[in-house]
């Protein structure tokens, strides 16, 4: 038999296989069964810490109900969609025609701009917190959706993938435009931006896992129990200041929080593997 | 480059061409005048005034600012929890990335070499990849609670004392690891798979016509020498990942007990964001800095490679 044909595998074959697979994928999966689990469990029953997945009295409504009850979860829910799209809108914006004008434009300067965008390639959204938090602070805008959006408006990685992407499409269907008259303008919004429908899901979603699961410059830009908390700043919180140890609790709030995105990825799960690993040199 | 040479064909053309090509010209800067902005505003110059603010002592709210040259950087080698933060991020690194690459390869082949269960067991191993690491921290500060964790209450069964995780110096970093590599082997298995895919199937059978029978010395005579440039990039992506460590840190441990679980990113944030010293902070993002700029550099270096040999 050759590795090339593991479809005439059998069964029984193929089961030391699947064994060794499950085992390995249970043992992945168990900061989720645990989390579920320790999430229905009331205190005493935490505390007692057994080893059984299924709790002797169900804890649903105390737990689920505290999350619900002492923080407002659901508009940090609210600020995690408004923040991923404000992001995603201003990058598509900002990217998709410039990722355009690097691909198919010819003008003085584009080697440059071009270098610029893989001088940009280099540096982590780390770095610039210092100065952007100062300017924050100085023109008081911290606190706000504003804070929370504005940095990463623009996508150095989204020019870059959206010039590779343009530049792999025929130059006939531009020239086409142009000749039956359409303007620059026109053939941007009509032919690129139509086209750019696959290249645009996938970094979609590359941008909405990375700023909804994204803590460093929520918790820089937004302080106090305020009210613009994302889903991981709202975690946090719901830890520090109300269940340090009521584990039930705080599994609730874990759930809640990690159900959106994953949720989203198994209804499209081959989308997301392709546009996550799709996006991966960004890192 | 070898789009240099479209622009001179283009101004050869006929003076009919001429307000076209300006026109082009007009609508690209056009085009790209947004992006130009923000990447100015909010890349740009923050990274160069990074750099500027390292080489002041510049505390927020402070008067007035000096430039003190490499001040910073002379006591960020003096400072003990800087250097405990750089030895505890290189640990972090050493660690996650051999385990979840080498996890990574291994979890591909074996998704790779059968087809039943393919996509589902892609899924388990990449669900960490899009989970709220904040959320999932939590439920791993559970399973890792000396007490009541079910981590060491499984030991217990086994008569063995657990450590206490988390919360001893000693563990905390390896806790970390373990964590760090669950969040990151799935990745590492996705872009392996693809890699995989990419093999064209003949070679195998090219290499079995050759006498080479074993599962073992077709994955080393075959698959492994494929896989190399894959192999590479993966590699520097996962040290530059790794060097990020922050989330699990800022949730986890604040950097304690004791230091223990410093890491670079997270004495940046509490240097410059809670005890705003803004000076010392953006030298410890300068040292970050060029540590992503060395791996990205070798990534570049590697990626070149790629293209000659493939």
């Amino acid at each position: 038999m050759t590795p090339s044909s593991p479809h005439d595998k059998s069964l029984v074959a193929d089961l030391p296989r699947l064994a060794l697979l499950s085992v390995l994928g249970l043992i992945f999966l168990m900061p989720y069964i645990w989390m579920i689990s320790v999430s229905l469990k009331p205190l005493d029953e935490v505390w007692r810490a057994s080893m059984s997945l299924i709790p002797q009295t169900f804890a649903f409504e105390k737990n689920y109900g505290r999350v619900l009850s002492e923080v407002p979860i659901g508009r940090y829910l609210l600020n995690g969609a408004i923040v991923c799209f404000g992001i995603l809108v201003f990058q598509l914006a900002f990217a998709l025609p410039a990722g355009y004008a690097l691909a198919k434009l010819n003008f003085r300067g584009r080697e440059t701009l071009f270098a610029f965008v893989m001088l940009g390639l280099l540096i982590p959204a780390h770095v610039p917190a210092i100065p952007l938090y100062i300017a924050f602070a100085q023109t008081g805008i911290l606190n706000t959706y504003a804070a929370l959006i504005a940095p990463s408006t623009i996508s150095v990685f989204a020019i870059f993938m959206f010039r590779q992407f343009f530049r792999a499409m025929p130059d006939e269907l531009i020239h086409a435009a142009r000749m039956d008259g359409l303007g620059e303008w026109s053939i941007v919004w009509r032919i690129i931006v139509p086209n750019a429908w696959p290249a645009a899901t996938a970094f979609a979603i590359f941008s909405v896992v990375a700023h909804w699961n994204d803590l460093f410059w929520p918790l820089i830009a937004v302080s106090g129990k305020g009210e613009l908390a994302t889903p991981a700043l709202g975690v946090i919180y719901f830890r520090t200041e109300e269940a340090g140890d009521d584990f039930g609790a705080l599994m609730a709030a874990a759930t809640i929080t990690t159900i959106p995105l994953v949720a989203a990825f198994l209804i499209a799960q081959r989308r997301f593997i392709e546009g996550i690993t799709m996006t991966g040199l960004k890192g | 480059m070898s789009d240099v040479a479209l622009p001179l064909g283009h101004a050869a053309a006929a003076p009919a061409g001429e307000r076209t090509h300006r026109g082009e010209a007009l609508a690209a800067w056009l085009l790209t005048a947004p992006a130009i902005l923000a990447f100015v505003l909010m890349l740009l110059i923050p990274t160069a005034a990074v750099v500027a603010i390292a080489f002041t002592d510049y505390e927020l709210g402070a008067p007035a600012l000096r430039f003190v040259g490499l001040a910073n950087f002379a006591e960020l080698l003096e400072d003990r929890g800087f250097v405990t933060s750089f030895r505890n991020t290189a640990f972090f690194v050493a660690v996650t990335t051999p385990v979840s690459i080498i996890g990574g390869l291994m979890l591909a082949l074996l998704i790779e070499s059968g087809t039943r269960g393919r996509a589902f067991f892609r899924a388990v191993f990449f669900l960490p990849v899009v989970s709220l690491m904040v959320a999932m921290a939590t439920a791993f500060q559970y399973m890792f609670h000396p007490t009541i964790g079910p981590v060491n209450a499984a030991l217990r069964g086994l008569g063995i004392v657990g450590p206490n995780w988390l919360g001893s110096s000693d563990s905390v970093m390896w806790t970390l690891s373990i964590i760090g590599v669950w969040e990151q082997i799935g990745f590492n298995m996705v872009l392996f798979l693809a890699g995989l895919t990419a093999i064209p199937r003949d070679l195998y059978a090219a290499a079995e016509v050759d006498g080479v029978r074993s599962a073992w010395s077709r994955f080393w005579t075959v698959t492994w020498p494929l896989l190399g440039p894959t192999s590479l990039f993966v590699l520097t992506i996962t040290m530059i990942r790794s060097l990020r460590v922050f989330d699990i840190v800022a949730t986890l441990t604040q950097g304690g007990p004791n230091k223990a679980s410093e890491v670079l990113l997270y004495t940046m944030y509490t240097e410059g964001f809670t005890f705003f010293r803004m000076g010392y902070s953006a030298a410890i993002t300068v040292v970050f800095l060029g540590a992503v700029v060395v791996l990205m550099l070798l990534q570049t270096r590697v990626l070149d490679r790629r293209v000659h040999y493939g």
